[in-house]
């Protein structure tokens, strides 16, 4: 996260998204995929460490198989013909997008406000006082050794089981997280960035996907 | 990679012609406030004791005596608000923070003058 300053002088905290150039690499429909979405890559991958699916996914590749079908006359799918891709989501909705076109920025103009989904950080097995924000039991007044425990769980004999869903300690973060209803600072063209208020799920250089928020009002 | 993009969202908000101050100098801010619809200048003066931060974050702190009670505000150092940055005279100091500054009254307070050749 960094800061700018607004026009009026304002000083605003943001992270910077950079948010394409993506590829389109396939168009879901609903004839043939039964759903309708559009299949975005971005980043490019090295080909010596992409697998030979993630190469032929986004070129055509020479195979016999390729072969065998062009000799029928069986039409071949489209293929972007870009770099293998390091990052690829599927956005569900309609699109006039056709695959091998590039998606930038400039989607996001007149946009104000956007959902970020990413991975959170991964914090690990994680006690109740990180994970739920409980406040733990007191230093001193003779409580020992369980000063970062919860408290009861329960009840005694009736029932005589927990229920389900108390909030126990356990593994935290490292799961997908969406921010919503943040608003879009600054959308630069130019060097296809995106500038976001405040924090978005997961580490610096993470992936994240961002969209239209979906809340109203 | 990451911090060339960085670097690049940052300058957009870094001054173009940054003010140009020590600390132990004795300096006019010179601050643009909105009073309802009208737009006027505050002028707050002091020493500057200290510098922290980097990048378009950078702030500075400025310590002056009003009515015998010390008074320190911190500015952000490019902020499009305040309008320039006066040295009015420049004193002699050895350290980044002046905190020790804090610490003394009345006459001790005073750094001695540092002549610009």
């Amino acid at each position: 996260m960094t800061q700018v300053y607004l026009e009026d002088g304002r000083a605003v905290p943001v992270t910077v998204i950079q948010a394409g150039p993506c590829h389109v690499l396939q168009v879901r429909s609903e004839d043939r995929d039964g759903y309708q979405a559009v299949q975005l890559g971005f980043e490019d991958k090295p080909r010596r460490l992409a697998s030979r699916s993630e190469r032929g996914h986004v070129a055509k590749l020479d195979s016999k198989r390729s072969k065998k079908r062009a000799a029928t006359g069986i039409e071949l799918v489209a293929k972007a013909g870009c770099e293998p891709q390091r990052f690829v989501r599927e956005f569900r909705g309609e699109t006039d997008l056709e695959v091998g076109a590039a998606v930038t920025v400039e989607q996001f103009a007149g946009i104000g406000r956007v959902d970020v989904t990413g991975t959170s950080k991964g914090r690990g097995f994680s006690g109740v006082m990180k994970r739920h924000n409980f406040s733990g039991q007191r230093a001193t007044h003779g409580v020992k050794k369980v000063h970062r425990h919860a408290g009861g769980t329960g009840c005694s004999a009736s029932p005589g089981r927990l229920f389900k869903g108390i909030r126990m300690a356990g593994q935290y973060g490292n799961a997908k997280t969406t921010s919503r209803n943040l608003e879009l600072v600054r959308v630069d063209a130019e060097n296809n960035l995106l500038l976001v208020r405040g924090a978005v799920p997961g580490p610096n250089g993470g992936f994240v996907t961002i969209s239209e928020t979906n809340k109203v009002g | 990679m990451s911090h060339v993009i960085m670097d690049l969202v940052e300058k957009t908000s870094l001054k173009e012609n940054p003010p140009e101050f020590e600390i132990g100098d004795t300096v006019d801010v010179h601050l643009k406030i909105l009073e309802g619809n009208k737009e006027r200048i505050q002028v707050f003066t002091g020493v500057v004791i200290a510098r922290s931060g980097s990048g378009s974050r950078e702030m500075f702190s400025v310590r002056r005596i009003v009515a015998g009670e010390g008074v320190e505000r911190k500015f952000p150092f490019h902020s499009p608000r305040i309008e320039k940055v006066e040295v009015k005279r420049s004193g002699v100091v050895r350290r980044a923070k002046l905190y020790f500054l804090r610490d003394r009254v009345g006459k001790a307070v005073r750094l001695k003058e540092r002549r610009r050749s």
